[in-house]
């Protein structure tokens, strides 16, 4: 098959690092800080070329020591700089929580709006690659807690090279998560993409029957489902949050009004998750058009086992949507 | 529990304390007036919280007010501050004016933080003053990033972060030092060295209690200087902002003090003595000064009263103030939450 000659082919890692490199082509105040960065190119080789590009100031190795990186970022956004921060994972941002939480959040609100941060930390996220308990974390549901901060969860390539910049250009602290099993993605963007919106969530498929709403890597599972469902006969629409906060309700209010059913698909564990907080928006915008309770497929609540079985079993699966949908028709 | 020792006020023996700096009338009652009106205004708080005027916590620095007056001495107005809880002085010092914080602690929306603060969170952005922070070893790392921004911008200005001994035992110091020393940014770091953290004596949670002597490890430039003498503070402060400000690199001052009233309105004191109190209160910043430029001739009882009336006014102003001042509508709850503009 001919491809279209206006579109690229690259992986989301690529689309990540042309939208940090498009960054700091447009904005001299822009600079990428963080663990490994540089010289190693990145720990998901993300940022590979990019010292070698824009030299070691602009692309700033870091020592071990999450919390005072972080902070720095914070201080650097309040001193004129717009620093793009990348924290290896999620897993280390607990490192730097205190940062995060108790000063990117609050510092806006405590300065009675005198000091906003326009900062963007970056890091990925999720489980899938056994590599056990303390490397599987997805905390972005959590973070998505805050208020404060703004919470985006790109899964796909338009949005991992678009949103970026988006992110930069907003006077608040900004955290993007990305999902490390995306970085390998490959698929075809317009060689001329650009900044996407990042507050408003978007239908990836839309359907009539069931609503799926779901965000980061479990958007794939969901649209595999839909497919398998759709030779069923069930048409899912599948709606991609995108942001976690702020939560775009209205446009899940208005699929699950129109297709009178939810499914909340989710890596976060369920006890206190973003999917509980969607689940009770629908109760609260939505109640009187269900025709069945909400669902909610979650990560099983265990710290992620090593096993790939066991960590397989304790993921969101495909399967276990298109299960708990024809559950839900035929009741 | 009682306490095992008396900490003595001697361990300023082998640092430096001049007063032997020349030092001009003018000069002389202006730091002296700083010092001054931190006093009272502590007083004055205190008094208020008692009245349940202030709520919250309230950390007074009476017994400190030679660090935060001899430092600010050393930054110029486009220079930053980073400060901590106990940051009353270092308002004042820097020029925010006493109404605005007096205000914020009555939690008025005229206070310098529109009431969201409170006495732990003052905030100005005009005098660069970023934040009281209430986390102990919190605001290293954004003083970190303040002076990171001035250098990659190629601004010739000092970031000033203060913080307590305790912060010392924090990760955040640690990282911090390091990270400033490594990117050679203009940070001055000062330690005001009170003794404890809470009622946790210096000596209970560090293994090496010459604090200047962590700087050492990190290849920071440091010093430690006698935290009750204002003359001694402001000659050390402005030679280390120099070198900081020349990009040379971080500085690390310890200034050593002791705070003469309770950590906070809570405390109940069971971990010192009245007598070690006693002892450190015959170092008095302000007592000792006093007593120094009477013998130079430099003030008079005259000049005093004077100086007092002027405080007096000025405080009294600042309650006024804060009386009159308004309640922030309940409706702007949700405000600075998130900026009330985009793009940037
Ligand atoms: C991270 C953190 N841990 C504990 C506290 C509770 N706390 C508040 S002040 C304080 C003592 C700090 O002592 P120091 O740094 O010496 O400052 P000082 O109060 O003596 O000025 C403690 C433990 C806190 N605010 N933050
Ligand atoms: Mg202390």
């Amino acid at each position: 098959m001919k491809e279209n000659p206006q579109m690229i082919r690259l992986t989301y890692r690529e689309a990540v690092r042309e939208a940090i490199r498009e960054a700091l082509r447009k904005d001299d105040r822009v600079f990428l800080m963080g663990e490994d960065v540089g010289r190693y190119g990145g720990c998901f080789a993300v940022s590979k070329g990019l010292l070698q590009e824009f030299g070691p100031e602009r692309i700033r190795d870091t020592p071990l020591s999450e919390s005072a990186f972080v902070g720095a970022g914070i201080g650097a956004a309040m001193g004129g700089m717009r620093p793009i921060v990348e924290i290896m994972t999620v897993n280390f941002s607990l490192l730097a929580a205190d940062q995060i939480l108790n000063n990117a959040a609050t510092i806006l609100h405590m300065s009675g709006g005198q000091f906003n941060i326009p900062l963007v930390i970056r890091m990925a996220t999720g489980g899938g690659r056994q590599v056990a308990a303390q490397h599987s974390h997805s905390l972005e549901g959590w973070y998505a807690h805050i208020p404060g901060i703004k919470v985006l969860t790109p899964a796909t390539l338009e949005d991992a090279r678009g949103m970026l910049w988006t992110a930069l250009e907003d006077p608040d602290p900004v955290l993007i998560f990305e999902n490390s099993n995306l970085y390998n993605m490959e698929g075809q963007l317009p060689a001329d993409a650009g900044p996407v919106d990042i507050d408003r969530a978007r239908v990836r498929r839309p359907g009539s029957d069931v609503t799926i709403i779901t965000y980061s890597a479990s958007l794939f599972k969901a649209l595999d489902a839909a497919e398998i469902l759709a030779r069923e006969g069930i048409d899912a629409e599948v709606i991609d949050l995108r942001t976690l906060r702020p939560l775009d309700q209205e446009t899940f209010l208005a699929s699950v009004t129109k297709t009178h059913r939810a499914v909340i698909v989710d890596e976060g564990w369920r006890s206190g998750s973003i999917s509980a907080e969607i689940a009770a928006r629908i109760m609260e915008g939505a109640f009187y058009e269900l025709d069945a309770p909400v669902e909610r497929i979650c990560s099983v609540e265990v710290p992620m086992p090593y096993a790939k079985h066991l960590e397989q079993a304790a993921l969101p699966q495909t399967e276990t949507i298109v299960t708990t949908i024809k559950r839900m028709m035929h009741s | 529990m009682s306490p095992e020792t008396i900490i003595k006020p001697t361990n300023t023996e082998t640092i430096s304390s001049q007063r032997i700096v020349s030092i001009s009338r003018e000069r002389a009652l202006h730091l002296l007036y700083q010092m001054i009106r931190i006093r009272r205004f502590e007083a004055k708080s205190a008094e208020l919280y008692g009245a349940m005027k202030i709520r919250g916590f309230l950390h007074l620095y009476d017994g400190e007010e030679a660090v935060a007056v001899g430092v600010m001495e050393a930054l110029r107005p486009e220079d930053a501050v980073v400060a901590t809880y106990r940051e009353h002085g270092h308002a004042l010092a820097r020029g925010i004016p006493a109404s605005a914080i007096m205000a914020e602690m009555y939690g008025k929306q005229e206070g310098c933080s529109r009431g969201r603060g409170g006495s732990m969170h003052l905030f100005d952005a005009k005098t660069r003053f970023y934040g009281g922070n209430a986390i102990v070893g919190g605001g290293l790392p954004l003083a970190v990033g303040l002076a990171l921004a001035d250098k990659m911008q190629g601004k010739r200005r000092v970031t000033c972060c203060f913080f307590g001994d305790g912060a010392v035992a924090e990760g955040e110091f640690h990282e911090s030092m390091n990270l400033a020393a490594l990117w050679q940014l203009p940070v001055l770091f000062i330690c005001e060295n009170n003794l404890y953290a809470m009622g946790t004596a210096l000596r209970l949670s560090q293994s090496v209690t010459d604090l200047a002597k962590k700087a050492a490890g990190y290849a920071v430039a440091a010093e430690a200087v006698d935290g009750m003498d204002v003359l001694a503070v402001e000659v050390a402060a402005k030679k280390a902002a120099e070198i900081v400000r020349a990009g040379e690199g971080p500085y690390f001052l310890e200034c050593r003090t002791y705070r003469f009233r309770g950590h906070s309105a809570f405390d109940t004191e069971l971990y010192r003595t009245k007598a070690e109190v006693e002892e450190w209160k015959e170092r008095d910043p302000i007592k000792t000064f006093i007593e120094h430029l009477k013998n130079q001739g430099l003030v008079s009882e005259m000049d005093l009263n004077e100086l007092e009336r002027k405080v007096a006014d000025e405080i009294k102003e600042a309650v006024d103030f804060a009386e009159a001042g308004t309640w922030e509508p309940v409706e702007d709850l949700t405000r600075f939450v998130y900026s009330e503009w985009r793009g940037v």
